[in-house]
């Protein structure tokens, strides 16, 4: 261990200290007293870590003889994790502050948690890829149950955690499976090992374990049993971050293992990942039809969402590698306005979650409706909004790979899809009048997030704020 | 003026974001300045427009005006017009200012309503410029979202119904296009519309699942895009939307619906499927006259019993979308050039004939024919109007309805004299269903007590339809007017469609020997 490998996880490490000291600090001083600065300076430590990332580092170094691999795509993958994440934690403050929820843990585990996202997307070993999924996780058991005293919290959280466990054990089995059949952990070996055509029966089903445990991280169909309780019963903001950054790391890991790992055998998972693009994008279209709570709705719809994600993974090239990214990057954003939007639902000061309480919302908060009814047709993949862009990306790296009728699947599924989104347009804009509404006004921060999230949903055609040219650079940097 | 059209294209969006920023309040003062800036927006469109028109030169076969600039993944803002397009255009920005004025009477959510129709616009001008594949598709595909809105929100009582038909139907319809949109980028490496139309797309028969496809990638292709534009036409049988659109739409909404957006499926058939996919569309042939043909018939048939005067106009609207189809797909230089034609005059007449049953509808707020009858004694001024305008409809000669059906039919009689004869058959029933509403709604005594005291047209609503009038008889007695604009570029299209069949069928031969 040199200071130069030292060098290269410094943010990692800074974010780490910084957990742990304000742990001893808060409890040491005033407990929840400072839960307020503490989500402030957690995000502005975030914000400040992402921006040293982004400007700082170059190339692809190994760190800590190849067990970690700080490249253009873990980069690229951690400033979008951070980001979003300071954008949740400070969106939180309010809602949870107000519902007397909001305890010094939260902001330290959401940062934990960060670390351990960190860590998965640049890892470069089977064991460096499980120490971050865990700490990843653990964080995240924990927050789901929040809400200590209310039942569907702690249900979230168990069911989170037992599911999770076993996901956990799926994806080590298939990790003990690998380093059997190819004799290491690092990437760089197994790639050896596993070239096409002559990958060994063993080094398959441990392959196909590790997919289905990470496959189980990033919630896709069959899968995804989870997503909808633990989005429903988690308290609305740490819905909103499950829904955002781990989704991203765990699908950039999703990457990184099949690029890095098995680069040389796209044609024995480029299947199974198109098969569990194909169920996600069906299952999230036609499963949210019949759904009430906008919560489990943004579940689904962030099930379908995957899928589409992973379909650009299944073309296995360079082009779906970006348009993965972009897709997620694209797919964060609407997803930050969106749960600001589900924040700002209240009646006389309590949440609500159902769709039909949205009756005639457009009336009594004409922008905020504007701003969620662009959110909401982006979601659905209709143009000019960025989320078609996206679809757009995923479609043609999915067609070039000879995946047309992934492609067309796709579509079709998004078709399905527009029906639920026009749902809620329904309910907004086209319901009978009535006295009795959700409140006007709410935190400015929120509606500020959900006009901004709606603003880049339009401006963002123009060029994408150079996103494309820099998940260009962080794709070619994975496939090789 | 290097950028005229991107001028004339986001005026209008420019004046919705105007409003939406700084327009507040929703008293009389608030509606009113909502009014006057769209209409004042819609007019300025227009009279920039007509510099478009001035300066197009008919005999320069390719695109005009280009603007160019690079884009998100080699994608690329292009827009130009040609002839095939350029009276499109002015058919947008010529119906929008009367269609504003046909919604003065709007009393709820005016600015939101005004900022809708100027957004619709725009997305219809930039359809008709866009050069480029993925740029087309987003002006196509985003005008459904402020038409989902127009009918959802200003509609009638089952208003939820027919704006989520008409959202899902059409979005179905368009997805599959852009899969071939995307399989085109693979193909070709570019989007460029002008650089497409000279890409040969590959014609070898291959086997999808067992079936062979004769025409092969091409007929795939078209099948793609010919599932969009059908949709959009609409076509028989997936015009089943369009009858629920129109009900329920307000009355601007339905004259939109009627008079523009019915003629991006036309005009995608001529910028896409012809020139880019010839032996495709060869092979498709058949098919698209003969669904034209019982389109015609049949639609034709079913307005004849229809008791809601909008969706008897709406099952017209099919029927003589049927003549457009079959003159694109004769495939001939009156074949094309009466289709655009047929889609100009159809934009005046039908677009009229909505205006005509919005007049009455906003008196008597009904639209069945049986609360009607006997309206000549107390409006004759609406009589006369509603009369040119039945006629026009049925084809009369002298106004501009005749002219696109003959020479539709014309070219159709020289591919294949059969569906000539069907088709023919539709333009006696158009007169039947048209004159029988005609008696039903004006003539007659006036027997209703409801009609006592209705009030014939105000001078608002006669200046509306004065420019259709002057539109529809002078187009009918001076075809030339958009024949010679059309002309050269139709006669370009058409030669490429046929020099190309006539290689690709050496090409066939060849393999063959």
């Amino acid at each position: 261990m040199t200071s130069a490998d030292l060098t290269l996880v410094l943010p990692e490490i800074l974010l780490s200290v910084y957990a742990m000291v304000m742990l001893l600090v808060a409890v040491y001083t005033s407990k929840d007293g400072l839960a307020s600065t503490l989500v402030w300076m957690t995000a502005g430590v975030m914000i400040a870590l992402a921006a040293y990332i982004g400007i700082n580092g170059e190339g692809a170094k190994p760190a800590f003889n190849g067990m970690l691999m700080i490249d253009g795509f873990a980069r690229f993958a951690k400033v979008t994790i951070l980001l979003s994440a300071a954008v949740v934690l400070i969106m939180s403050e309010g809602y949870m502050k107000a519902r007397d929820l909001l305890r010094f843990e939260y902001p330290l585990l959401v940062a934990l948690s960060a670390v351990g996202m960190m860590v998965m997307v640049s890892a470069a070993d089977l064991m460096a890829l499980y120490m971050g999924l865990e700490l990843q996780s653990l964080a995240l058991y924990v927050v789901a149950s929040l809400r200590r005293e209310s039942a569907k919290s702690t249900e979230a959280g168990l069911k989170y955690f037992v599911l999770g466990a076993l996901s956990s054990g799926l994806l080590l089995y298939g990790a003990s499976l690998v380093y059997g059949y190819a004799g290491t952990t690092l990437f760089s070996g197994i790639i050896q090992t596993a070239q096409a055509g002559e990958v060994s029966l063993g080094l398959l089903f441990g392959l196909v374990f590790l997919m289905a445990g990470m496959a189980f991280k990033v919630s896709a169909v069959p899968f995804h049993m989870w997503t909808p309780d633990v989005y429903e019963g988690s308290p609305t903001p740490v819905t909103a971050f499950f829904a955002t950054a781990p989704k991203v790391a765990a699908m950039a890991l999703f990457a990184r293992v099949l690029h890095d790992a098995f680069g040389n055998a796209v044609s024995d998972w480029s299947q199974i990942v198109a098969l569990l693009s194909v169920l996600s994008m069906f299952l999230g279209a036609v499963a949210a039809i019949g759904q009430t709570n906008i919560k489990r709705l943004m579940a689904f719809s962030s099930i379908a969402h995957m899928g589409y994600a992973l379909m650009g993974l299944a073309a296995g090239t360079v082009l779906g590698v970006q348009a993965m990214l972009i897709y997620m990057a694209i797919y964060v954003t609407m997803n930050i306005g969106t749960f600001a939007f589900i924040l700002l639902m209240q009646k006389d000061g309590q949440p609500v979650t159902e769709i039909s309480s949205l009756n005639m919302y457009a009336k009594r908060e004409p922008g905020k409706a504007l701003a969620m009814l662009v959110l909401l047709f982006s979601l659905a993949g209709v143009p000019p909004m960025l989320g078609f862009f996206g679809k757009f990306y995923v479609l043609r790296a999915a067609y070039e790979a000879g995946l047309a009728w992934l492609a067309i699947a796709g579509v079709i599924a998004s078709v399905i899809g527009a029906y639920y989104y026009l749902r809620i347009v329904f309910f907004m804009y086209f319901g009978d009048d009535s006295e009795d509404g959700l409140d006007k006004g709410g935190a400015p921060i929120l509606s500020g997030l959900l006009l901004a999230s709606a603003a880049i949903m339009i401006l963002g055609i123009v060029n994408m704020f150079g996103v494309e040219t820099a998940a260009a650079a962080a794709a070619a940097v994975l496939v090789n | 003026m290097d950028n005229l059209l991107s001028m004339v294209t986001f005026l209008p969006a420019l004046a919705a974001l105007i409003m939406a920023v700084w327009l507040r309040g929703d008293d009389e003062f608030a509606n009113r300045n909502a009014r006057w800036l769209a209409m004042g927006a819609t007019t300025a469109t227009f009279l920039v427009s007509l510099f478009i028109l001035a300066q197009f030169d008919p005999n320069d076969t390719g695109f005009q005006f280009v603007e160019e600039r690079e884009w998100l993944l080699g994608l690329q803002y292009k827009m130009g017009v040609d002839g095939i397009s350029v009276l499109f255009v002015m058919l947008t920005t010529f119906m929008m200012p009367l269609v504003i004025a046909a919604s003065w009477n709007v009393t709820t959510r005016v600015k939101e309503y005004m900022i809708a129709f100027l957004l619709l616009e725009t997305l219809m001008l930039g359809v008709f410029m866009a050069l480029d594949l993925v740029l087309f598709y987003l002006f196509f595909e985003a005008g459904l979202i402020p038409m989902f809105l127009i009918i959802g929100i200003w509609g009638g009582a089952n208003r939820i119904y027919a704006s989520f038909k008409f959202f899902l139907y059409t979005f179905l319809g368009s997805v599959l296009m852009l899969v071939a949109m995307v399989g085109m980028f693979a193909d070709a490496g570019t989007t460029d519309i002008e650089v497409l139309m000279n890409h040969e797309f590959a014609f070898e028969t291959f086997p999808v699942l067992g079936i062979q496809i004769v025409g092969g990638m091409q007929t795939l292709l078209f099948l793609a895009f010919f599932a969009s534009f059908a949709v959009k036409m609409p076509m028989w049988p997936v015009h089943t939307w369009l009858p629920d659109a129109h009900v329920q739409a307000p009355t601007a909404g339905s004259v939109v619906l009627a008079a523009i957006l019915l003629k991006l499926g036309g005009y995608g058939f001529i910028r896409f499927c012809l020139p880019m996919f010839p032996v495709g569309s060869e092979v498709m042939t058949p098919l698209v006259l003969w669904m034209s043909a019982i389109a015609i018939v049949y639609t034709s048939l079913v307005a004849l019993v229809q008791e809601d005067m909008k969706k008897l106009i709406a099952y017209s609207s099919v029927a003589h979308m049927g003549f457009v189809t079959m003159g694109i797909f004769a495939a001939n230089q009156q074949g094309v050039d009466g289709a655009i034609f047929q889609m100009i005059s159809h934009g005046f007449i039908s677009g009229a004939l909505f205006l005509c049953v919005g007049v009455i509808y906003d008196r008597m707020h009904t639209r069945d024919i049986d609360a009607y009858g006997g309206l000549v004694t107390r409006m004759p001024a609406y009589a006369l109007i509603f009369m040119l305008f039945t006629m026009a409809n049925v084809g009369l000669p002298g106004t501009s309805g005749f002219v696109g059906e003959f020479l539709t039919l014309m070219a159709v009689f020289q591919v294949n004299t059969w569906v000539a004869a069907v088709a023919t058959t539709g333009v006696i029933f158009s007169a039947a269903y048209a004159l029988w509403l005609y008696r039903r709604v004006v003539m007659g005594d006036l027997i209703k007590e409801s009609l006592r005291s209705i009030t014939d047209m105000t001078p608002r609503e006669r200046w509306i339809f004065a420019p259709l009038v002057v539109m529809t008889l002078l187009l009918g007695v001076y075809p030339g007017l958009v024949l010679d604009i059309t002309g050269p570029a139709v006669a370009n299209l058409v030669s490429n469609y046929d020099t190309a069949l006539a290689a690709a069928e050496a090409a066939s031969q060849l393999a063959s020997n």
